[in-house]
């Protein structure tokens, strides 16, 4: 019986301290990156999200190299790129090519900063893929305070962001700050992305971030149908790709990734042929 | 009472002169049909009016008062976005957005207000629209979707930018069907910006012409005339009548159908501009 093998191996799992504590952090992460995610997919501004893990990069490598916490720096290049991003406007944070120029550049930037600190090549992998295991009580109430944080914000503009996301001239004309909203938003990504690279790494935050979102638009058509299932879905996939990394003694961020692309493509691909089907008569 | 009025007013986009120098007067309850070729600020002309755009000279008045952003009284469906994010958000969340959508706090959708949606969409024979995604729509279910929406709240003026934009013939009949008859029951003032004037003939009252910086409004006898239109293209234009239609012709090409054909391309074009 698969479900009462699974029960045995978290019933194992949670007699260590870390489990518990890799359980409680993906667990935070995972609802935050979901429910900001949602918003990521529905603007289709995924590829910032992305840019903004990069810029992180150089951050958590920039606090290392000064004897900070890398979080902080993390969190701290993220918020104020976002900002920055936010108030260049569409222009500059719809272009592709002036976000990866930016990306790379930032990536740059870290490997410099690496560079000057050579003992730290393993904390390199843990910020770009993830060490949920190695996550300490400390770390867990930084993402507790960090993810309420983010959710009060995302709360406080959620329905000038869901006109602005889905119908940006009409917000405009109606009189809706969509800069300042847009702004706003991106701060509030850079703290989930950030969130999010403490469990799967900086290059791997869209399994977080963006899987699940799109996993449940692709089931879903209602909006709070849809931002709850999302967060659900991130939920399920980070403790089941824990669960799976311990159980196969592959690494946890690959689970997680894993798991969030299946999510997605066993989502997605039914509904397109059916989608051909349909309307193929119509032509 | 005019509902719009436009005193010596001249528009511009950063250091682009977009229209020049233009007066003009729209009644209550007219169905203006708004033309021109591309670029020559039929968005430009709404967006003044929606007050997201101040004249750098003369005076605008809508309802006898300057344009002010979130006039309730203004129903808007902007431009088809060529290139739009997919929307998988059903019909219903998507119109409920637009309702006190710049409250901050989280989405609340009353009973009031759900009834208020069904009515609308119900009036547009749109039902059905209310529990299927966008990313499953057709551009003319869209259309009538942004018109069900842009009905709501009883507005006293419609802008409509370009609505028959990629839809399919029969499609871009209903929906000028569709406006025509609300505007008349209801009284509604509407501005139609369009491509084709041979498909509005049927429902305007006076046509609004743009061209090279100028506007000129009137009936389609009074404005679609050789050598308003010549002056306000620039070149040498010919109107030639047959069978009910107008054709607008430049050195025998019938330009609002080369208009049509790069219509996409132009947009982008003026959403650059706009943005």
């Amino acid at each position: 019986m698969p479900i009462m093998r699974t029960a045995a191996i978290v019933n194992a799992m949670l007699d260590y301290d870390f489990m518990r504590n890799a359980f409680a952090a993906a667990g935070v992460a995972a609802v935050v990156s979901g429910l900001v995610g949602y918003f990521l997919v529905l603007r289709g501004q995924t590829f910032a999200g992305h840019a903004l893990g990069h810029i992180g990069f150089a951050g958590a490598t920039g606090a290392i190299l000064i004897g900070l916490a890398p979080i902080w720096g993390l969190v701290g290049l993220t918020v104020a790129a976002g900002i920055g991003m936010g108030m260049m406007g569409e222009r500059v944070s719809g272009r592709d090519v002036a976000v990866g120029v930016v990306l790379s550049l930032a990536l740059g930037f870290g490997l410099l900063f690496l560079h000057y600190y050579t003992a730290f090549a393993v904390q390199a992998t843990s910020l770009l893929f993830g060490n949920v295991l190695a996550v300490d009580r400390p770390m867990i109430m930084a993402l507790v305070v960090m993810g309420l944080i983010t959710l009060a914000a995302l709360a406080a503009i959620m329905r000038p962001l869901i006109f602005a996301s889905l119908q940006p001239e009409l917000a405009e004309a109606k009189g809706v700050p969509v800069g300042f909203v847009s702004t706003a938003f991106l701060a509030i990504v850079a703290v989930g992305v950030s969130e999010s690279a403490q469990i799967v790494g900086i290059l791997l935050v869209f399994s977080l971030m963006v899987g699940p979102p799109a996993t449940a638009q692709r089931l879903v058509t209602g909006l709070w149908s849809g931002i709850v299932l999302s967060a659900v879905v991130a939920l399920a996939e980070a403790w089941l790709g824990i669960i799976i990394a311990y159980d196969t003694d592959w690494p946890v961020s690959f689970c997680i990734a894993l798991l969030s692309a299946l999510g997605y493509f066993v989502t997605r691909v039914p509904l397109e042929q059916l989608k051909m089907r349909k309307s193929s008569p119509r032509l | 009472m005019n509902v719009v009025e436009f005193d010596q007013a001249t528009l511009r986009i950063g250091n682009h002169l977009v229209l020049a120098d233009i007066s003009l007067a729209i009644k209550g309850g007219e169905f203006i049909g708004v033309l021109g070729p591309n670029g020559a600020g039929k968005t430009t002309l709404m967006r003044a009016i929606l007050g997201l755009l101040r004249p750098s000279a003369g005076n605008i008045r809508v309802f006898g008062r300057t344009p002010r952003r979130g006039d309730a009284l203004i129903g808007y469906v902007p431009q088809v976005r060529t290139v739009a994010p997919e929307l998988h958000v059903r019909g219903l969340d998507f119109i409920a957005s637009s309702v006190r959508g710049g409250r901050w706090g989280l989405p609340k959708l009353g009973h009031v207000d759900r009834k208020m949606i069904d009515e609308s969409l119900a009036a547009v024979g749109a039902v059905d629209l209310a529990g299927r995604p966008l990313t499953d729509m057709s551009g003319g279910e869209r259309q009538r979707l942004l018109l069900a929406q842009a009905l709501l709240g009883e507005p006293g003026l419609l802008l409509l930018d370009e609505p028959l934009i990629s839809l399919d013939q029969r499609y871009q009949e209903t929906i000028i069907e569709l406006v025509g008859r609300f505007a008349g029951e209801r009284n509604i003032t509407v501005l139609f910006s369009a491509h084709e004037l041979n498909q509005l003939i049927g429902a305007l009252d006076r046509v609004l012409y743009l061209g090279n910086g100028r506007a000129a409004l009137g009936t389609v006898a009074e404005v679609v005339t050789s050598p308003v239109l010549s002056k306000l293209y620039g070149s040498d234009i010919d109107v030639v009548h047959a069978d009910g239609h107008v054709f607008v012709l430049s050195r025998g090409r019938h330009i609002e159908h080369h208009d049509h054909l790069h219509a996409d391309h132009a947009h982008s074009r003026d959403r650059q501009r706009h943005a």
